[in-house]
């Protein structure tokens, strides 16, 4: 087991070393520089040269990458130039926050989609199922940048229940009970989408272990049917589902990116928007070197947890 | 689970029974982004000067509701008749906020931060407008409350330069403490001092009581940066936030008719154009420029696509430059039959131009939106465009070295702080894009290189006021652009909110916000 884990955290050096370079050249190949979208109009060609010795800009790439990947080594991302802080405070802390909000969603996906997906497999064709199916096939076609707006309008503006935007509040506030009143909109309309994947998936799996020897056998031994839903075959289910959760987290991640931007969630996704916008390579390095490592971790989490429940794995 | 869902519902709602809304004597703003640094020589975008004209001052500041030059930091001042020395006499007793004097070492200080790449501070820059105050060769300290600035040559738009963002006066001694973290840690003379940046969330300020200007009303303001506009406005209904900026025209309207909130509206020293390529093609001929401005219906444009949130242009000078402008001379009406009667004068063959239009970028509006409606006026006369959009970043640079074999007209807008600036970097024969500048139709014109230069020598604002009357009466009879409109900037207040009013700076003042 120990073996297998640092098999897996090792492979992810040459991972992280793939995506640094595909991130850098992909930041020099967009047009423009962090010098002119600082100057704006008055970005003449001297007054960019001049800033760019200043930024230390002037130098080529291929060196521009090694002295950042010395500097990586030593654990120092760099400073930020478009916000003239140090990369890795400002990662540090915007990462803790999507981290919140995407855990969150995760964990609320998971839960919705699977009690979905159980609901509608064993009342299969019956109305809970039509109505479960049906409010999947929305969930997983409606925008989440528009179901955030949506939610905003009807349960901050009209009905004000909970605050439109931000993770705490302006003044006062502060504590867990703050969090979660702030936390609540941005989570659920997060979870919405991948909470429909995870819910069509448990339903097929569901259906699919069902049918199979070993049910029959614990109906025939006469275990009541509660049992045999739900320690035999949700446990064989919740296998093949399992995964999905994991890559689920890919896409909760990807996602943020939007409902960050929307509720003002400061976390990393709203940071890469404004990092890529300004085109500060440093931040955007540091930033997507940090999704990486999660959700590769994430994946990892998904298959300890999966051996853990199916002993044929481990 | 079905326990459980009550009990978490209740509980999440609770808070929201006592969800306040903001505290009186406290004005929170929604700004639009996150500010970059609240060092204010190290930034350039207005969504951090919002914050930092109230955390700061500069030896002189706008007027008012103008863009004249009045005393601030420094009572009054001198100018050499050669107009390359500017004396200023600093004001007695005025403290930073970490109690430090302010005083001529201290005025000293900061320019020299800016502008001597050897200073022991340069290196908590860059410092990207350190080129306002590129014409001073020395900073001279008289006496303690007597600074000198000594220019290179004479340079007219320095008092204007000195009244921007990159002029106000930091605190030595905070820079020393805090070094490359000052920009987190600012201290400056203004009416609200610095009390907490809270990353993504919030800047705090407090009411300074000793303002040598009279303590503000307000006790505390709070920025809060939200970037989407959408939910700046349910921040706004939903009572989070007193004070919104740059409101989407679609929103205006309602918020027009609603009693609890107030919207403020107010040109500024922008202007959106269309650069004409005058070195070849039809337009090298005036008369097929005239037309093109004759031809284009500005106030249409205006009015349905702008929304009413930009005015019409007459010429490269802002109206919001009261002092400067010339209210003679008037746009150009929308007149398609002189249009074409000044095309078929040119001998005009009906030969298709090239628009350059670009998807979006700082003070460019709605560009796309604009060029097709522009292209279907142009087309109408009997001039037929093809559009090329670009990007912003690409668009600036294919836009920049200048329009030569690529394309006829181009998008662009520019803000300002002084009537020299746009001309001067723009239609003069000496800013042409091989020489480094913007002009990038390649407009040349001995008299109006001879207007802009004495403009820019003259020390007496007056006679600076008469040959801009004269820039702008030529600019506009020899169109080398189009004209379109100057940008209006909104904000729209909480009905409680008093004393407030936007500036044609844009700045945003609230040294005399109340809200009771």
């Amino acid at each position: 087991m120990t073996a297998y884990l640092i098999k897996r955290l090792l492979a992810l050096i040459p991972v992280l070393f793939g995506v640094s370079l595909i991130v850098f050249l992909m930041m020099a190949l967009i047009p423009g520089d962090p010098a002119s979208a600082i100057l704006g109009a008055y970005a003449t060609p001297e007054n960019v040269a001049r800033l760019n010795r200043e930024l230390g800009l002037d130098r080529s790439l291929p060196e521009q990458y090694l002295v950042w990947l010395g500097n990586l080594l030593e654990g120092d991302l760099g400073r930020s130039y478009s916000l003239n802080r140090p990369v890795l405070a400002e990662v540090g802390e915007r990462f803790s926050a999507t981290l919140v909000l995407a855990g969150s969603a995760l964990l609320l996906c998971s839960l919705l989609g699977l009690l979905a997906g159980l609901v509608s497999a064993v009342r299969q064709y019956g109305w809970a199922d039509r109505v479960i199916t049906l409010l999947v096939l929305v969930g997983i076609s409606t925008p989440s940048f528009w179901l955030g707006l949506l939610l905003i309008l009807l349960f901050a503006v009209k009905l004000p229940l909970f605050p439109a935007s931000g993770m705490y509040a302006i003044y006062g506030g502060g504590d867990l009970w703050d969090l979660l009143h702030h936390l609540f909109l941005p989570a659920l309309t997060l979870s919405l989408v991948a909470a429909g994947v995870i819910a069509r998936l448990t339903r097929t799996a569901m259906l699919e272990v069902l049918r199979q020897d070993f049910i029959r056998t614990a109906r025939a031994k006469g275990l009541s049917e509660r049992r045999v839903v739900y320690r035999h075959a949700f446990r064989a289910a919740l296998v093949s589902v399992i995964p999905v959760i994991g890559i689920q987290a890919g896409f909760v991640l990807g996602g943020a990116v939007y409902i960050e931007t929307v509720f003002q969630w400061p976390g990393i996704g709203s940071m890469l928007v404004q990092a890529i916008a300004s085109r500060d390579l440093l931040l955007v390095q540091g930033g997507v070197l940090l999704v990486t490592v999660s959700y590769v971790l994430f994946n990892l989490l998904a298959d300890l947890l999966q051996s853990l429940i199916d002993p044929r794995l481990r | 689970m079905r326990k459980l869902l009550p009990i978490l519902l209740v509980t999440l709602l609770l808070p929201a029974i006592v969800f306040a809304r903001t505290p009186p004597d406290v004005l929170v703003v929604g700004q639009i982004a996150e500010p970059k640094s609240l060092d204010p020589h190290a930034v350039t975008a207005l969504n951090d000067f919002r914050i930092l004209v109230n955390l700061y001052d500069g030896l002189v500041r706008y007027r008012e509701g103008t863009l004249e030059i009045a005393p601030a930091l420094a009572e009054r001042w001198e100018i050499s008749p050669d107009g390359t020395r500017y004396r200023f006499f600093l004001r007695q007793g005025v403290r930073f906020h970490d109690g430090t004097p302010l005083n001529a070492v201290a005025v000293k200080f900061n320019f020299e931060r800016m502008l001597d790449e050897a200073h022991p501070y340069h290196d908590t820059g860059p410092f990207p407008l350190a080129f306002f105050f590129s014409a001073v060769e020395e900073v001279r300290v008289i006496d303690p409350l007597t600074v000198e600035f000594q220019l290179e040559q004479p340079y007219a738009p320095f008092l204007s330069n000195l009244a921007y963002p990159t002029g106000l006066m930091v605190s030595p001694a905070a820079v020393r403490k805090h070094g490359k973290a000052y920009g987190r840690h600012p201290a400056g003379t203004g009416a609200f001092r610095f009390a907490e940046w809270q990353a993504n969330a919030k800047v705090v300020l407090l009411r300074n009581p000793d303002y040598w200007d009279g303590a503000p009303p307000l006790e505390a303001v709070i920025f809060r940066p939200v970037s989407d506009p959408n939910t700046r406005m349910a921040e706004l209904l939903s009572g989070g936030i007193d004070l919104m900026l740059e409101v989407p025209p679609d929103s205006l309207q309602p918020l027009r008719e609603d009693s609890a909130y107030r919207v403020h509206e107010q040109a500024g020293p922008h202007l959106w154009y269309l650069i004409l390529n005058t070195r070849e093609g039809p337009f090298s001929d005036s008369r097929v420029r005239q037309a093109a401005n004759y031809a284009i219906n500005k106030r249409g444009l205006v009015e349905n696509i702008l929304q009413g949130s930009a005015e019409v242009a007459a010429g490269p000078i802002a109206p919001a430059f009261a002092w400067a402008h010339n209210p003679e001379v008037t746009p150009y009406p929308y007149d398609p039959e002189q249009a074409r009667a000044l095309l078929r004068e040119a001998g005009y063959d009906g030969s298709p131009v090239t628009l350059y239009v670009t998807e979006g970028g700082s003070g460019m509006l709605d560009p796309v939106i604009m060029g097709t409606a522009i292209q279907a006026d142009l087309q109408a006369v009997g001039m037929p465009v093809k559009i090329e959009t670009y990007e912003w970043n690409t668009y600036l640079g294919r836009v920049n070295p200048g329009l030569a074999g690529k394309a006829d007209m181009a998008e662009m807008a520019w803000m300002t702080n002084d009537p020299d600036t746009l001309p001067f970097l723009t239609l003069h024969s000496q800013a042409l894009p091989s020489e480094g500048g913007f002009n990038s139709g390649y407009y040349s014109n001995p008299q109006l290189d001879a207007l802009l230069d004495r403009a820019r020598r003259s020390t007496d604002s007056g006679e600076r006021a008469e040959l801009y009357h004269q820039v702008q009466a030529l600019v506009h009879q020899e169109a080398p652009w189009v004209f379109v409109a100057h940008w209006k900037q909104n904000a729209v207040t909480a009905a409680r909110v008093q004393g407030f009013r936007l500036q044609p700076s844009f700045f945003l003042m609230l040294q005399r916000v109340s809200k009771p």
